[in-house]
């Protein structure tokens, strides 16, 4: 199983990255682009076939290491 | 009065820090390797800068990980002494032992400059030899050293006086433009609650040696000497 992880910088948490991504985008004539936030995707091949116990082990790894609880939030999908 | 100076892969500071340590406390730190874990006999540890494990993940994330960390963390509790620099501040806020964290500096850029540092306050092991309000010069040299924290944990640092230095003007005055990294509230360095932990972003150690333009750093180590000394 593989379980990936989607970590972004927390609503209200500054993210510098995505404001130049957005700023690029409307240079290059993206004139409808709003806002950007930028973030990251870890995926993780997980010796695992029960997707209850997958998503848990997944959860305990970004609540110890992957995510940083005090700027950024997670979330799991597994495939 | 026994240092001992932590080393991390990718780590770039520990020399300047040794040269530091060793001219205030008058004998040279230990140099630990990550893996080690018998802290013994040391009274003041300290985590240097530099870029541990590449940066990986997030500043100071792996790091916070290793084995050594957790004899840090029993140190501390045992009323231990622990500084860290740059990269051993955004280790320290990994480990959860001090609050909040650093994010990219607000206009994304390094910053590798001079800043000026006000004192907040001058009643502890780290900043004895300063007067309340004094200002110093400092080098400073990351991409990461917005301090982040929620506005309820700002407040505590705040009230209970845990905010250590704040990026000020050569007078003293806290500004926007001073605090060219975006902290919250011109945070530079926070104390844990028992005020012997210390975490700042700029390299006071850079600056204890005339030949290199000035000592403006040197009172921090002369503090914990005498602190130690006690």
């Amino acid at each position: 199983m593989k379980a990936i992880v989607t970590v972004m910088l927390k609503q209200g948490v500054l993210d510098p990255q995505g404001r130049a991504i957005g700023q690029a985008l409307h240079g290059l004539g993206f004139a409808t682009v709003g806002e950007v936030r930028a973030g990251k995707v870890i995926e993780i091949d997980l010796a695992e076939t029960d997707a209850e116990a997958a998503r848990a082990q997944a959860e305990a790894m970004a609540r110890k290491l992957l995510a940083n609880s005090v700027i950024e939030r997670f979330e799991i999908a597994l495939a | 009065m026994n240092a001992a100076i932590i080393v991390f892969p990718g780590i770039n500071r520990e020399r300047d820090m040794a040269i530091a340590l060793a001219r205030s406390l008058g004998r040279a730190p230990r140099m630990l390797w990550h893996r080690d874990d018998d802290l013994t006999g040391i009274d003041l540890i300290v985590i240097p800068g530099g870029f541990s494990y590449g940066d990986y993940l997030r500043c100071g994330a792996m790091a916070a990980q290793s084995p050594v960390m957790r004899a840090v963390r029993a140190h501390a509790a045992r009323g231990g002494y622990v500084l860290g620099v740059c990269n051993g501040f955004q280790i320290l806020t990994e480990a959860g032992m001090l609050p909040g964290a650093l994010l990219r500096n607000a206009g994304l850029r390094f910053l590798s400059a001079d800043c000026h540092l006000r004192v907040e306050r001058a009643d502890t092991a780290f900043t004895g030899h300063w007067q309340r309000g004094a200002v110093f010069r400092a080098p400073m040299a990351h991409g990461d050293g917005n301090y982040f924290a929620a506005a309820a944990t700002l407040d505590r640092l705040e009230g209970d006086g845990r905010v250590a230095f704040r990026y000020a003007e050569a007078d003293g005055t806290v500004t926007a433009a001073a605090n060219r990294n975006g902290s919250a509230r011109g945070i530079a360095g926070i104390f844990s609650e028992n005020l012997r932990v210390l975490g700042l972003m700029p390299h006071p150690e850079d600056l204890v040696d005339p030949l290199l333009g000035g000592e403006d750093g040197r009172p921090l180590f002369d503090s914990l000497a005498a602190a130690l000394a006690a």
